[in-house]
């Protein structure tokens, strides 16, 4: 199971790559947050993933879920998220004043 | 008792949230601000008085216990830097509450500002190392909207550049994280010291390291400077002033934390890949000071030339020249603070970006030209002057390490960074009077107090640098001796 994961997060950071290596701008931003995913998703998977135990360590239970990857992945994406809201009305408002939403075309300023 | 320790983290917070309901009244977002700064620096020297007296301070969140819970730990490094970022956040919302740029204020730049810093204090006293990515996120993420407030053109395209990078170091940051826990089990600094210690640091966790130094090297600009000249430009003067104090300190921070706590096994090869990513910055940075005429340009590259100068000392790795650069990075932040606030000014009195577009302005404001001559030479590291004792005892523990090509290039950047300056100081303060006295734009007292305050401090810790050494000499300890923190990190009493 744990391979099939880690395989998976290969190919979303793949197409993450891909995406935040082209022009456009939208683009970048759906890159950003394909790539957040991929690291929570490992995030989980070093944690190891086990089937069917409860997180709780006691006198009986022979297994338990490692709860920690959980709390930590969920801080995780609250930031991510929080971050994409804010790229993503950034890259709007560029594009409201700039007139564009090409990468190229936001390069430096002519005057240096 | 040790719950104060929350307080340089927190105050900021609550301060922050609650001026966000003082929106139509900019003096009290602006004393308020102010106010709760200076607290939290009275905070910060006391906690640093008792971290002397009591040693380690420790703060478990809800009584659990390490290495299970999130704690603070407050060790003489790192409420040095609590201290003097805390000091040099207060001349900078001094600088903002007079310079009044009101447009910015209405959109909350002093909530953002205080936000920031309550990001920057929990990175240096977390112990924990997901808190040190929660509290890294905290701050950036204002940092992000204090990089595009106000919605210059300018501002917007850069803040792309910056909140992309960010986000993939932001990434790597997870990415290593996973690994080590993978590895290692556990994410509390001190437990994961012990058990690096244990595994005698194989090369699958010198790889993880290297993630690490990628992801800080990033985030302080070594080698990966490339976002940084450019964002720092966009900003207007008193953020502009603070990032450039505080925000690559943190990663600085973080190096030193992590290759003198966690991955101190193996310097052959981290360390030795440190000093050379030291090289090439102070290279990169010279070139870079030297190569432009907008005065931006060439204050920003300083801060690159300043990181590879403290990281020699991390990466001679002994007693002297740890010593050094701690004493190095307080004097960075004061004086980063200072260099961006003067050139600010500079650009706000000519109208100027240009160092060949001005001249003579010393003829039209005497005391801020002088304080713009102290301000190069203490960043030069001429005696009197608080850069001197860093420079000096960098240079002594690197000769001591054997590491001479380091010696020279550190020394060589110091000449670079006396030369750019300079530059700037010729063209623009001496020479023809460009600006008829009559034109002249009014320079208020209240800009100049926190400009003199800061130069006033540069002298003092120059000239009294006794003061400082039982703090330098303590927190380089407990750096040199990771065994020392351990044990306050995770002693259950």
């Amino acid at each position: 199971m744990e391979t099939i994961i880690t395989l998976l997060v290969g190919i979303l950071v793949s197409v993450a790559t891909y995406l935040l290596l082209s022009k456009n701008l939208i683009r970048v931003v759906l890159g950003t947050a394909i790539l957040s995913h991929a690291v929570h998703l490992l995030l989980m998977t070093m944690g190891g993933l086990k089937i069917g135990s409860v997180p709780i360590l006691g006198d009986q239970v022979e297994t338990y879920t490692d709860a920690l990857p959980q709390a930590l992945i969920l801080t995780a994406i609250v930031i991510s998220f929080a971050v994409t809201a804010f790229f993503l009305v950034l890259v709007y408002r560029t594009y409201q004043s700039t007139g564009t939403d090409n990468l190229y075309e936001l390069k430096g300023s002519k005057d240096e | 008792m040790n719950n104060i320790l929350v307080f340089p983290m927190v105050l900021p917070i609550i301060a922050g949230v609650l001026l966000l309901f003082f929106r139509s009244n900019p003096n009290i977002q602006r004393w308020g601000s102010i106010l709760t700064m200076i607290v939290v620096f009275l905070i910060s020297l006391w906690i640093l008085q008792q971290v002397m007296i009591q040693g380690i301070l420790r703060l478990d969140f809800g009584e659990w216990l390490p290495p299970f819970g999130i704690t603070f730990v407050a060790d003489a490094f790192a409420m040095l830097l609590v201290t003097a970022s805390s000091l040099v956040s207060i001349l900078c919302l001094l600088y903002a509450a007079f310079a009044k740029d009101e447009k910015r204020e209405h959109f909350f730049l002093y909530p953002f500002l205080l936000l920031l810093v309550a990001g920057v204090n929990g990175s240096f006293l977390t112990g924990d190392l997901f808190n040190l990515f929660v509290c890294f996120e905290v701050m950036l993420l204002a940092s992000y909207v204090l990089m595009t407030l106000g919605g210059e053109k300018k501002q917007l395209t850069e803040g792309i550049k910056y909140i992309l990078i960010n986000i993939l170091s932001s990434w790597l940051f997870l990415l290593g994280m996973a690994y080590l826990y993978g590895t290692l089990g556990t994410l509390n600094m001190a437990h994961l010291s012990v058990r690096i210690a244990e595994a005698g640091q194989p090369p699958l966790l010198t790889t993880i390291s290297i993630l690490f130094l990628v992801v800080f090297s990033l985030k302080a600009g070594l080698v990966l400077y490339f976002w940084l000249p450019g964002s720092y430009g966009a900003l207007p003067t008193a953020v502009s002033a603070l990032f450039a104090a505080l925000l690559t300190k943190v990663g600085v921070y973080a190096l030193f934390r992590f290759f003198t706590l966690l991955f101190y096994h193996e310097p052959s090869v981290t360390h030795t890949m440190i000093g050379w990513m030291a090289i090439a910055t102070m290279v990169g940075g010279s070139l870079g000071a030297i190569a432009y005429k907008d005065i931006r340009k060439i204050a920003a590259y300083n801060v690159v030339i300043a990181i590879g100068f403290i990281l020699v000392g991390l990466a001679s790795f002994n007693y002297e020249a740890i010593q050094g650069s701690i004493y190095y990075l307080i004097h960075d932040i004061l004086l980063k603070g200072m260099l961006f606030l003067l050139i600010g000014t500079v650009i706000y009195v000519s109208g100027k970006t240009r160092l060949d577009q001005a001249s003579g302005l010393i003829a039209n404001y005497p005391l801020f030209g002088w304080m713009f001559l102290i301000m190069l030479l203490s960043l030069g590291g001429i005696p009197p002057f608080s850069g001197f004792a860093g420079k000096l005892l960098i240079g002594q523990g690197a000769i001591g390490a054997q590491e001479y090509v380091m010696v020279a290039t550190a020394f060589l950047s110091s000449l670079f960074v006396l030369y750019s300056l300079l530059r700037i100081f010729l063209n623009m303060f001496w020479g023809e009077t460009s600006i008829r006295l009559k034109d002249q734009m009014h320079l208020s007292k209240g800009t100049l107090a926190p400009l003199l305050i800061l130069a006033v401090l540069t002298t003092g810790l120059g000239l009294g640098m006794g003061i400082l050494a039982p703090y330098v000499s303590e927190a380089a300890n407990v750096l040199m001796n990771p065994e020392l923190y351990i044990e306050k990190a995770l002693n259950h009493k």
